[in-house]
């Protein structure tokens, strides 16, 4: 039986490094290094559920001559003399007859192709260091060696390239290996790769080899990985043959396809036989690393240099004009590259080589952290962190890290570093790109003019709109406060009306696709803050031969943006520059064809696209304009999608450009869908006529050209956000990378015309999506026309409407449900869950179509009580802020009245909460979550949680950030936010702090050791993969996991978000509890579930599939009295639960007694499900899944779902939980402090401590202070009574969460995350003394430093990575220089930085100052100005406050530059730029105002210097 | 939606009414001929509007009207917009933005710790802006589908079964036993509620439309029932329930003792010109009205304009509470207490008491007697000269209706099944006929879903005619 889970859908992510001779000298000792880098990234590697397996290590370096010659003699024969000799490491199956099959087949081709096998060696394992899992599937080992004849040295490596692709392929087609064990690692006359499912200390263990005295090497390449799938394979383990990776290629798929796409392009005169032979060049179905290096290698070997190949796929943000650093050869480069192949996009730290050169690049968002050291003795060492090998601090020529878009090599023939610069000079000056590009690529400005399409007005307008779909809301909620105000509009509360497969009003087929986005492994991206790596630019026409390089290659149109006025379309159909022959296809076929005609009119349109490319067209523009009273249209998604397919499959699909002409376009979503699945550009010509009525009804200011930019614009910004949530950056990338899940639609029509595209649960095909397209033509033209007269149908889909879609919430369930909750009427309540469950004809959810099975019952007074049960229950993440204090307390006394949970949310906690009422209440929230925007998440915060949740994502808005709308913000809720009142407060899209699965680990890491004693939960919304990404949840060792379903509700969120992004609980759910239960994990973590949980069946149900814990937010809500106004966003809530306005909050008549007795009803109904079950317990019933069966269902639709997946029972072994497996934090070097600084505790004494550190001592400081709030408060220990001083590099989180009271001293150098959170104290970071390099030069602290940070002081003498102060709300820092994105975000604190700054400087920062040492004046330059002001440094208060800074920095650190700036004050001061929110300026300066005090220290946060 | 915070900037305002000392002294409608409000007023009532995601009123609506969306257009002044949404869903707004209790208002969320919405001025102000703008003008059908059908009763559910099947095409033919048509509304509300011009100028334009009213005719006498059967392709009842529940004590029979229905259809035939006087005239009398419900309050306006020189309406059961009940939550309809325009002019009202006999002489009723509840055999004698019974009503005439064998519910009332059908084949019933006594929109509304269901059944295909929506109602 199938299940919900899909392998493509599992991600790694790890750490990574490389260790080399500059010199090319090889030694014994570089890869003694390699592999201590290797066991010194552990703690980025994990293992499942057999603590002996992990998830993969390995080695890659040159190939040691000596070592093999040696070998072989032993074996009885001899390599060829020089270099003419190719080794192969090869994993083979253990079955005999297999693996001697395979051996044949791999010297088959060897001698095919002209090289002779010399003979092979049994690579000598010890398989006691192992896992048994890993040993269970464990191939065989075996070397093969070739000598290389007739070829020159030059072709060798591509020689050996065919032979192991054609081996593959044969294996594959002869069903040699039918398990899948044959791998050739690595196949080579320059490199050879050691590596398996291992963990990193057991990989030198494994393979004897990597011991002998004759491995030498001038390289060592090394990865271990951290994977979220655990479906243990040996070969997915990295490096692979050119590359290893850490992060995540979030475009592999539509990358995969692009390339299948240009089959029929590609041509190279240098692979022997052709190139046909030797595809699928990417091999599906491996890892994104694996293709990844796949298409890395076959640039490579058609003729580019490596650090050439990765230019091409991992392009540095060039695009925006704010980065006018890019110089426009190199602009110009990637510009040509872009025409031949897409760039691969996502977080990527990729570390290459060749054997010769060895490098590592960034992606262009800098996601991924890369820190390097070069020796006094030629050595290099990259890696994940600083500090991975240990060198004496006199031996370090020079430190610093990779920066986004960055490339570092070093080339060990030359004996030199090569920098970024002299790379990219290199590669961009190859060929006159610039010259070819203004030749050959045209810009919309130098097209003529086209004639103009009519516009569409009056009745037929709207006739022509309905027969799209349109309704009432389209144009009232969508269209025309786009064209208003530019931007998408917003929304609040979840969805609970029926999924497109459920609904009875013929939805248009883009409400069957769900959007996905970015979760754990990769971040999304924050497309307004950000923008500057974000990119529309669109290019279109037929693309060239990925392996030629010359002038015609870039023959293209060049769009400003993918969606396009008339104007432009027009221009396009008229185009006669060049090369360009455009032609249009019309999607619209006769209504007389009835149901069946959709089918007839894809195949009909599918063959037209085929000639139209057989005759040299090559632009495609499919139009829908000629719907008629005859004549429908096919769906234009589908009609995109179906040729996008068909030209994959041909190979010819890269000959031309798809433009769609339609009227089916009206909201973000349908752009998005129709860009995702392929097209260039999109034309939606009735939104724009819609939008043109609006004008002139008066409803939308004119002129209609303006109206029509800004929609344009906004759905610019909206496809931005789209692409942002999937962590996308360009349009060129997101084309066709099919980031959608679809609901309800065939399966076998899915993969026709949308191939790749998951749909799991089956559903309706082209007959009724014909019907549907039909029904609604007849709204248009049919008989159905002369009913609704010139009105658009209501749509309801964002409100509740009589003649609209149904919804979950609605007058009778709420209605009912408050009075059965205000007079604790069981009797009400059970009509509630009556009117509630889908138990009646109208169906919304899935779960509305299972039904239990029937089972002896039990006597319910067998069945445990109520009061057990409730226990489970949790109220979903709300945050103060959102709700007011009387809503947000009201549910907390009530949760914790029964012993259930309430969740803080991601706004803090006012601390006087953690205080008993005097009746013995609590109005302490369980849960604290942990949020993107770390609000009032100080260690105080953190010590007073029985759970803290990271809110990964959110069920409304997945992928996105929250935002808590300036009106919302009062002085209380400012005070608890640590930020400003008045201001809109952003969360960003990502943590800053989980760019990737081990980054998570990190975090839970982090949270375990503030507070050893709460479990840590994670939040993630309901998709595809879920369940991977749940298993690596559990593998980061979180004691829970929160799936949420998109039914979730929100303050506010784009009202697209809330419909079109995630996916129903059920299927996230089940796919979790399958993967869990396959994986051996399940028994280790927790699973809860909410988004839409409203009675006792769908508690039932959510157990049956898997769910041990169950949240109800909207539902304990609305028993305090929410009405669904649906208005949270604006403040003004009528029942004073979503608003902040004292007024209105005064109308909150909410009791905690309205909570109780609606979660002791859901139990107390829970309960009889439960006897009718025959289970005593709830936990007899967790993931019970073969109680439920899915019910016969009489509907045209919904009787077309097949569910089967989601039932499948899942493999034998634990379905719930039994016990936690915390971080064993035994080893914590804050124990050791804890017992030191006892008398700090005790005498008030101050204590001085002393420590060495290195880069596996994670989270220092941690521990102390979470003990330190725990006993002390939120206030802590005096300044400087504790005061540690550490020697070495610390690991990541040093001093996070530090607390008032603790000063930690660090000699060396710090990776990421320095003083996350810290909430006091103080960190000294400065190099030693004995150390060689300028510390202003010298890179000394990681990314992301004081992320979250609310009080306390940082000084360091040296340079930042990106994101330093990120979402710092008061925390004070000296710094010497910081990467991109500095102070991103911040509300509060101080930062001084007395060098560079890098990109997008104070980029969302609302609050706080940033005093910048500018003596160039580039600072202007690099900062985002949208939300801040530059100034000079005049006021006698900040002369002040800079000057006491930098001498505190000076005292603490010792700095030269610090010194240097004292020294000359008086010249200096003038260079200082005070960088200042305007809004911040605005509130403080009223607050001055009204205080009638003069200007002077006010400060936010804490702290003394 | 209007403006985010127009609820909290903006109080209630119900439509003035002219000084009852006044309007005593005529037959006019109290509010005056203007509109109900000022139209800057009423934008601003509009935007008092929350949007609200669930939008209660709607449901409390048996029209379903969709009162956020025209309230919004109002707010925008964009009034056209705002008639035809509310035409949409509403035939007669002029009448129900007169005569509707507003149960909308009832179960607006504004209400739960507000003033609700004003929905139903907001509502007489489009009807009465879209009169006045000329935009309500006949609109015949395109095309007709030959079907006749027989509408026996005029008031609202008869006309609006009438309205609709006419726009569906089929011709409508309303028999009314009256001299002219409109029912209770002509003939059971006074003109100082709604002027009779109000139900003429409707009239008018359905007329030219194409609705045929026969009058004066008699249906089950001539024609019968059967024949009027056998001569239409479906026939509709509504012909509502008239029969008056009756006071049973001693001295009922005495002179002086009057229904309810009859007294106002004969002030009401007196005002519109069909009559000189009226048997009733109560000028310097000392009245009781039995009844506490509207027809009691519609009974007591006209008490006063007669001349009455004391007017008392008795309610036998006890004062409501001033506010909602524990049992009686937002959003049903509150049951709390109310205050007429007509209790407002005048007279006094009497709660829990009961009348236990009537005294006469001559045959002439000349004195009430009663208890209250709280003090149960303490009799309470009040002198009086004319007792009006407005009891309530018990059911629809059904004396002709034994000529088609039309089945009752257990009520009394005439049975139909969900799509508005009685046992008989091609007979419809809709309205109070059905429902027993009821509001004017329910009669609406009712009269709509039939035509719906008629239309369907003879185009043996769905409707087109527009559906109110789901019913999720609070119970």
């Amino acid at each position: 039986m199938t299940t919900l889970h899909d392998p493509s859908f599992e991600r790694d992510a790890c750490g990574v490094g490389f260790v080399a001779d500059i010199k090319g000298n090889r030694s014994r000792s570089i890869i003694d290094d390699g592999l201590e880098v290797l066991r010194r990234l552990s703690h980025r590697a994990a293992c499942g559920a057999d603590p002996e397996t992990g998830d993969g290590a390995g080695i890659l370096i040159q190939l040691p001559d000596r070592f093999f010659r040696g070998e072989v003699a032993r074996l009885g024969y001899e390599l060829a003399p020089g270099r003419r000799f190719a080794v192969g490491q090869v994993f083979l199956p253990p079955d005999p007859f297999q693996r001697v099959a395979c051996e044949q087949i791999l010297e088959d081709v060897i001698k095919e192709e002209g090289q002779r096998v010399l003979g092979w060696r049994d690579v000598p394992v010890d398989s006691a260091h192992v896992g048994t899992v890993a040993a269970g599937v464990m191939p065989v080992f075996r070397q093969i060696f070739a000598r290389m004849r007739r070829v020159p040295p030059s072709a060798w490596e591509r020689t050996l390239y065919v032979i192991r692709k054609l081996a593959e392929n044969r294996v594959r087609e002869r069903g040699a290996d039918p398990s899948g064990y044959f791998h050739v690692a690595s196949l080579s006359t320059e490199t050879i790769i050691y590596k398996g499912l291992l963990l990193p200390r057991q990989l030198p263990k494994f393979y004897p080899d990597l011991r002998s005295p004759e491995m030498v090497s001038a390289i060592a390449v090394v990865h271990s990985r951290f994977s979220t799938n655990t479906f243990p394979t040996w070969d997915l383990a990295q490096p692979f043959r050119y590359i290893a990776h850490n992060g995540e290629i979030n475009t592999v798929r539509g990358n995969g396809n692009w390339m299948q796409a240009r089959k029929s392009q590609l041509k190279s005169a240098k692979f022997h036989g052709g190139l046909e032979r030797l595809f699928p060049i990417i091999v599906p179905g491996k890892s994104d690393s694996a293709q990844f290096d796949n298409m890395v290698e076959l640039l490579t070997l058609g003729g580019r240099t490596l650090p050439h190949s990765m230019m091409m796929m991992i392009p540095e943000a060039w695009e925006s004009p704010a980065l006018g650093a890019v110089d426009e050869d190199r602009k110009a480069f990637y510009r040509y590259a872009a025409s031949l192949v897409e760039p691969w996009d996502g977080p990527a730290a990729i570390v290459f080589s060749d054997g010769q050169l060895v490098g590592a690049t960034l992606d262009r968002n800098g996601l991924r952290p890369a820190r390097w050291t070069v020796t006094t003795d030629d050595r290099v060492i990259l890696a994940s962190e600083t500090g991975v090998i240990d060198v004496p601090p006199e031996r370090v020529r020079a430190k610093g890290r990779l920066q986004p878009g960055m490339m570092f090599v070093v080339d060990t023939a030359e004996g030199r570093i090569v920098d970024d610069a002299e790379l990219k000079r290199d590669v961009a000056g190859r060929f006159p790109y610039r010259k070819w590009l203004d030749k050959n690529v045209f810009e919309m400005s130098e097209l003529d003019d086209g004639p103009a399409p009519p516009v569409t007005t009056g009745d037929e307008l709207y006739r022509l709109a309905r027969a799209h779909g349109y309704t009432d809301e389209d144009v009232n909620l969508v269209i025309e406060p786009m064209a208003i105000t530019g931007k998408e509009p917003v929304g609040s509360m979840g969805t609970d009306t029926p999924l497109a497969v459920l609904s009875d009003l013929a939805p248009n087929l883009g409400a069957y696709f769900h959007q996905l986005f970015a979760q754990v492994t990769n971040p999304p991206v924050d497309p307004i803050r950000e923008a500057l790596v974000m990119s529309l630019e669109t290019t279109m026409g037929p693309d060239g031969n990925t392996f030629d390089e010359t002038p015609e290659q870039c023959h293209q149109l060049r769009l400003r943006g993918p969606v396009i006025d008339n104007a432009d379309l027009a221009k396009i159909r008229a185009v006669h520059e060049g090369v360009f022959e455009p032609i249009t296809l019309s999607m619209i076929y006769p209504v007389a064809d009835g149901d069946d005609g959709l089918a007839a009119a894809i195949a009909r349109l599918r063959r037209a696209a085929e000639l139209a490319i057989d005759d040299g067209n090559n632009l495609l523009i499919l139009s829908d304009r000629g719907v008629d009273a005859a004549h429908v249209a096919i769906p234009a998604i589908l009609a995109l999608s179906a040729v996008q397919q068909h030209l994959v499959r041909e190979g010819t699909r890269m000959q031309a450009g798809l433009v769609v002409e339609t009227a089916d376009v009206r909201e973000v979503h349908d752009v998005a869908l129709l860009i995702g699945f392929g097209a260039a550009a999109v034309n939606p010509y009735l939104a724009l006529d819609v939008v043109r009525d609006l004008v002139a009804q008066g409803r939308v200011p004119g002129p209609p050209e303006a109206a029509v930019a800004r929609f344009l614009h906004a759905m610019d910004e909206g496809l931005l956000k789209v692409m942002s949530k999937m962590g996308i950056s360009t349009v060129q990338s997101y084309r066709g990378a099919q980031l959608f899940e679809a609901v309800g639609l065939d399966g076998a029509m899915v993969e026709r015309h949308f191939t790749g595209t998951p749909s799991r649960i089956g559903g309706v095909g082209l007959t009724e999506l014909g019907r549907e397209a039909l029904v609604r033509h007849d709204r248009g033209y049919g008989v159905a026309a002369q009913a609704i007269a010139d009105d658009l149908p209501v749509g309801g889909q964002y409100q509740w409407r009589r003649r609209g879609e149904p919804h979950k919430w609605n007058p009778a369930t709420i209605g009912t449900l408050q009075a059965a909750v205000r007079g604790n009427d069981a009797e009400r309540y059970a009509e509630y869950e009556r009117l509630c469950d889908d138990e009646d004809a109208s169906l919304i959810t899935l779960r509305g179509m299972f039904e239990m099975v029937e089972r002896t019952p039990i006597p319910l007074d067998e069945v445990e009580p109520a009061s057990e049960i409730v226990k489970r229950f949790v109220t979903g993440a709300m945050s103060f802020g959102s709700i007011s204090a009387e809503a947000h307390e009201t549910l907390a006394i009530a949760m914790n009245r029964i012993g259930a949970k309430s969740n803080s949310g991601e706004g803090g906690e006012e601390s006087h909460r953690y205080e008993l009422d005097e009746n013995g209440d609590s109005r302490r929230s369980a849960i604290k979550q942990v949020a993107s925007g770390r609000f009032g998440v100080t260690t105080h915060y953190l010590v007073n949680a029985d759970d803290l949740q990271i809110k990964v994502a959110q069920g409304a808005k997945p992928g996105e950030g929250g935002q808590l709308p300036g009106n919302k913000v009062d002085e209380r809720i400012a005070r608890v936010r640590c930020s400003t009142p008045g201001v809109t407060l952003i969360s960003p899209p990502p943590h800053h702090d989980i760019y990737s699965i081990e980054d998570l680990a990190q975090l839970i890491y982090d949270l375990s050791a503030v507070n050893p004693t709460a479990r840590i939960s994670v939040k993630l919304v309901s998709e595809v993969g879920i369940g991977a990404i749940a298993a690596g949840v559990a593998k980061a060792r979180a004691g829970a996991v929160v799936i949420a379903g998109y039914e979730g509700g929100t303050g506010a969120a784009p009202v697209a978000s809330i419909k079109r992004a995630g996916l129903p609980w059920e299927l996230g759910l089940a796919e979790t509890q399958q993967v869990l239960v396959a994986n051996g994990l399940r028994d280790r973590i927790r699973v809860q579930v909410d988004g839409g949980l409203r009675t006792s069946r769908d508690v039932i149900i959510a157990a049956l599939l898997g769910g041990e814990e169950f949240g109800m937010a909207t539902a304990s809500l609305i028993a305090t009295g929410c009405v669904m106004l649906r208005k949270c966003h604006l403040n003004t809530c009528s029942v004073g639960i979503a608003t902040q306005d004292p007024a209105l909050r005064e109308k909150f008549t909410g009791k905690p007694e309205d909570v109780i007795n609606y979660f002791m009803f859901v139990a107390e109904a829970v309960r009889v499900h439960l006897a009718r079950l025959g289970a005593r317990s709830l936990d007899e019933v967790v993931g019970a899944v073969e109680l439920l069966r899915a019910k016969v269902i009489d509907h045209p639709k919904a009787k077309l779902l097949d569910l089967s997946a989601i039932l499948a029972p899942p493999v034998p072994g634990a379905r719930r939980f039994s016990a936690a497996q915390p971080w064993d934090l035994a080893d914590h070097v804050d124990h050791d402090l804890l017992r030191r600084a006892e008398p700090a505790f005790a005498g008030g004494k101050t204590v001085e401590l002393s420590l060495p550190i290195d880069n596996s001592r994670r989270a220092v400081g941690t521990m102390l202070s979470g003990d330190i709030a725990r006993r002390f408060g939120a206030k802590g220990l005096p300044d400087g009574s504790i005061q540690v001083r550490l020697t070495g590099a610390a690991g990541q989180s040093f001093g996070a969460f530090l607390a008032p009271g603790v000063s930690l001293e660090l000699c060396g150098d710090a990776n990421d995350y320095i003083g996350k959170g810290m909430s006091g104290g103080r960190i000294v970071v400065y190099p030693p003394a004995t150390a060689r390099f300028q510390p202003e030069s010298n890179v000394i602290i990681g990314n992301v430093a004081l992320y979250g940070a609310t009080a306390g002081d940082l000084f360091a003498s040296g340079l930042a990575g990106e994101r330093f102060a990120v979402r710092n709300s008061g925390a004070r820092a000296v710094v010497e220089g910081v990467g991109d994105h500095g102070c991103e975000y911040m509300t509060g604190g101080v930062v001084v930085v007395l060098g560079p700054v890098g990109r997008n400087f104070a980029a969302g920062m609302s609050g706080g100052t940033a005093y910048v040492y500018d003596p160039t004046s580039s600072l202007r330059a690099r900062t985002n100005l949208e939300m801040v002001e530059l100034e000079s440094v005049v006021d006698e208060s900040d002369m002040w406050l800079v000057h006491s800074l930098i001498e505190a920095h000076v005292r603490f650190t010792g700095s030269p530059l610090g010194r240097r700036v004292m020294d000359n004050w008086e010249h200096l001061v003038a260079r200082f730029v005070k960088v200042m929110p305007t809004d911040y300026k605005r509130v403080l300066q009223a607050r001055r105002a009204a205080a009638r005090r003069p200007a002077g220290l006010t400060l936010v946060g804490g702290g003394k210097v | 939606m209007g403006k985010p915070t127009g609820f909290i900037e903006w109080q209630r305002l119900v439509p003035k009414k002219r000084p009852a000392a006044d309007r005593v002294k005529d037959w006019r409608e109290v509010e005056g001929t203007q509109g109900p409000l000022e139209e800057d007023v009423i934008r601003a009532q509009a935007g008092r509007c929350m949007d609200c995601g669930v939008p209660f009123c709607t449901q409390g609506c048996p029209l379903g009207n969709p009162i956020p969306d025209f309230s919004d257009l109002v707010f925008k002044e964009r009034w056209r917009d705002a008639h035809k949404r509310l035409a949409a869903t509403n035939d007669f707004p002029e009448f129900t933005g007169r005569l509707c209790p507003a149960p909308c208002e009832g179960s607006c969320v504004l209400g739960i710790d507000n003033a609700p919405v004003t929905i139903e001025a907001i509502e007489k102000a489009i009807a009465e802006h879209a009169f006045g703008a000329g935009w309500i003008v006949p609109q015949p059908p395109r095309v007709r589908t030959g079907k006749r059908i027989a509408i026996v009763g005029s008031g609202p559910a008869g006309l609006a079964a009438a309205n609709q099947l006419n726009r569906a095409g089929h011709t409508a033919i309303v028999f009314e036993a009256a001299t002219r048509p409109g029912g209770l509304l002509r003939y059971g509300i006074p003109d100082f509620k709604m002027e009779k011009s109000v139900i003429d100028r409707r009239l008018a334009i359905l007329e030219a439309e194409g609705i045929e009213f026969r009058c004066g005719v008699r249906v089950g006498e001539d024609p019968t029932w059967t024949q009027l059967r056998a001569d239409h392709d479906a026939v509709v009842i509504a012909t509502g329930a008239m029969r008056p529940r009756d006071l049973d004590v001693a001295g009922r029979d005495l002179a002086g003792v009057i229904i309810a229905m009859d007294y106002l259809t004969a002030q009401n035939q007196v005002v519109g010109g069909e009559r000189a006087t009226t048997p009733y005239d109560v000028r310097g009398q000392r009245v009781v009205i039995l009844g506490g419900g509207d027809t009691g309050s519609d009974c007591l306006g006209t008490a006063l304009r007669q001349g009455a020189t004391e007017v008392t309406q008795i309610e036998l059961m006890p004062a409501p509470p001033t506010e909602r009940g524990a049992t009686n939550p937002w959003p049903a309809w509150p049951l709390v207490f109310r205050t007429s325009s007509s209790q407002d002019e005048g007279g006094e009202r009497t709660f829990a008491f009961r009348t236990t006999r009537l005294e006469g002489d001559a045959g002439r009723l000349t004195a009430l007697v009663g208890e209250r509840l709280d003090t149960p055999g303490t009799e309470i004698r009040m002198p009086i000269d004319t007792l009006i019974l407005a009891l309530g009503f018990i059911g629809p005439e059904t004396t002709h209706l034994q000529q088609l064998g039309v089945a009752l519910d257990p009520r009394g009332n005439i049975a139909v099944d969900a799509h508005y059908a009685t046992s008989v084949p091609g007979v419809y019933a809709a309205g109070d006929a059905h429902r027993g006594a009821s509001l004017i929109v329910w009669a609406i509304a009712e009269g709509r879903e039939l035509a719906r269901s008629i239309d369907a059944h003879l185009r043996a295909a769905p409707s087109l005619l527009p559906a109110r929506g789901q019913d999720q109602p609070f119970r």
